[in-house]
């Protein structure tokens, strides 16, 4: 337990440490605690509880249109903001931007686990592969929907106001957003999966039709599991619309084939169904991708490609996944090896 | 001794396919009650009509005197009527322990109790439980690695777990090793006798089915064939021409 304390210490202090060590990789940084948010809630639907979504990015462009909208909305008239695009003048007061900071994130939040409820009490339905389909369905409807919507900014897009402070400073506190709610999902997870709701997903995973047999409340279970999720991944949207200032619907919000399935990748990378593993596959792949976007431009998307490939065909267990087969007793797993291992029992 | 599951002229086709015709049976509260009948002959059929696998065609079902034939699965098992399967089914990626902490009973639970951790006293009754169906040293195996037999007295020992009023058992014995058979045999008699649960049983082994039930029905072609006692089963006729495909 003691090597267990010292172990998470260093690395809270290494995630507050990091953006001062480096401070030329602040976006970088930032942008790896979004990946790691948007794995670990891919996970909790994905690996714990056996629904593959390709749908999680509309939480992540809605997340961002929610803040915006509040943000906007709470000192101006949207429509007429975004109608002016740029050319009328509408200044924001510092307590204006950061009231409408966090009331955007809490609020892209809520709307987005709400909104996963909706979509979850039909797409439910659906298994498998099925699910993966409709849930992807789901998000490109929604981008271009909105981008159809022009009180919102339409194809356009919709910006922000910048951050009143100084450049620098503005890229810490991103850092910190990100780098904060990453830290409390991480936290929340390790406690959730370690109650009978955990023990619930998995069994929905390994064999829902004999859980439903058994008598849960399988639907209950699906829809907290991934509003949960959505709830996470709005806050991280809303934080990215903050961040980026100016985003479009279609490439940015909702991307469906860049952090949408950035995503899935990372998770797959590092182990399914794991606590660590979306953490350990989104810290390897946003290496490999930012090494491959920087020194094998043109190649860059045949590099992801086989990535992907290799991963699945190889390490089908991710990166986790394959050191719990390779060291069991590390990971408190009694495999083929008959040696006993002592769990921990309340 | 009252009924507890009442089917009363149930039918059931698929397609073309008549599995159950006008079958009206009774199992009795606290007893054993066999249900036998050649491959094919729609015992399985009934079962998941019972537990509201599928809707049926005609009659009416009752569990406790309540109508449950419109309720679905998960509705029929918060009751307390539960089922296990002819290919057994368990939580393959999850170690027999939390197979068994899983399997408590969600009847008795409130959502909110689903963001508790489960305390020493369920430890203790799912240790208990997978002592009693021998798996005990097993507790920690990934129970996808276990065998057939191990995983189908898994599965009796997590529906145990789930307090059911009433359990149907799909072949308990079938892949089991015949020197275990008398073991389980033992243990369905306790489990009827110290837990109170009221066993339904498709069997094929004669001995088990003999030795154990109070009251056999007999299906035959997706009709009921024969009721009656262990001893008047074996004596009927009709009986052993269906089993041995006269018609």
């Amino acid at each position: 337990m003691k090597h267990k304390a010292f172990f998470y210490l260093i690395l809270l202090v290494a995630m507050v440490a990091a953006p001062f060590v480096f401070p030329d990789f602040r976006t970088q940084l930032a942008t790896l605690w979004l990946m790691i948010i948007v794995a670990l809630t891919w996970d909790m639907t994905g690996g714990q509880m056996g629904y593959n979504s390709l749908g999680n990015i509309t939480f992540y462009g809605t997340g961002m249109y929610v803040a915006a909208v509040i943000t906007i909305g709470l000192v101006y008239d949207v429509g007429d903001y975004t109608g002016a695009a740029g050319g009328g003048i509408h200044a924001f007061s510092e307590a204006q931007y950061f009231s409408g900071m966090f009331l955007g994130m809490l609020g892209a939040g809520l709307f987005c686990a709400i909104m996963a409820v909706l979509i979850g009490y039909i797409t439910f339905g659906l298994r498998g592969p099925y699910f993966a389909i409709g849930t992807l369905g789901v998000a490109i409807a929604t981008g271009e929907l909105v981008s159809n919507w022009e009180w919102v900014g339409g194809g356009q897009g919709i910006a922000l106001p910048v951050y009143p402070g100084d450049l620098d400073t503005g890229k810490l506190l991103f850092y910190f957003l990100y780098a904060g709610t990453g830290v409390l999902l991480f936290v929340f997870l390790k406690w959730l999966y370690a109650t009978r709701f955990g023990g619930a997903i998995n069994a929905i995973r390994d064999d829902e039709e004999k859980a439903e047999a058994m008598g849960v409340h399988t639907l209950q279970y699906k829809l907290a599991t991934w509003a949960m999720a959505a709830f996470f991944v709005g806050v991280a949207g809303a934080i990215s619309a903050f961040q980026l200032i100016h985003f479009e619907p279609l490439e940015t919000a909702y991307q469906t084939i860049n952090l949408g399935i950035f995503m899935v990748v990372c998770v797959l990378l590092g182990g399914k169904g794991t606590l660590w593993g979306p953490v350990v596959g989104a810290i390897l792949f946003h290496v490999f991708k930012e090494v491959t976007w920087n020194y094998l431009l043109g190649w860059q998307w045949v590099a992801l490609g086989a990535l992907i490939v290799a991963t699945v065909v190889y390490f089908e267990g991710g990166v986790v996944g394959w050191l719990i087969s390779k060291k069991p007793q590390w990971f408190h797993v009694q495999g083929k090896s008959s040696e006993t291992v002592s769990e921990e029992r309340p | 001794m009252s009924t507890i599951i009442d089917v009363q002229n149930v039918s059931k086709s698929f397609g073309g396919v008549t599995a159950n015709r006008n079958i009206s049976l009774s199992v009795k509260k606290g007893a054993i009650t066999g249900l036998i009948g050649p491959n094919g002959s729609g015992k399985t059929t009934l079962f998941n009509s019972i537990v509201g696998y599928h809707p049926i065609d005609a009659g009416k079902i009752q569990f406790e005197g309540r109508e449950i034939s419109k309720l679905p699965v998960q509705e029929i098992a918060r009751l307390g009527l539960l089922r296990t399967f002819q290919q057994t089914r368990i939580y393959a990626q999850m170690h027999g322990l939390d197979n068994m902490l899983i399997s408590l009973p969600h009847r008795k639970m409130r959502f909110s109790d689903a963001f508790g951790r489960n305390g020493a006293a369920e430890y203790e009754r799912a240790e208990a439980l997978l002592e009693f169906v021998g798996l005990y040293e097993k507790r920690f195996l990934r129970a996808g690695s276990l065998s057939f037999g191990q995983q189908k007295l898994l599965e009796f020992a997590m529906a145990l777990m789930n307090e059911p009023t009433g359990l149907l058992l799909d072949e308990p014995t079938a892949g089991i090793n015949p020197t275990l058979i008398n073991g389980l045999i033992d243990r369905l008699q306790r489990a009827n006798a110290e837990f109170g649960i009221t066993l339904f049983v498709i069997e094929h082994n004669m001995r088990v089915i003999m030795n154990m039930a109070d009251q056999i029905y007999c299906l035959a072609h997706g009709e009921l064939l024969a009721q009656g006692s262990p001893d008047d089963i074996q004596k009927d006729q009709r009986v052993i021409d269906a089993y041995l495909g006269a018609h």
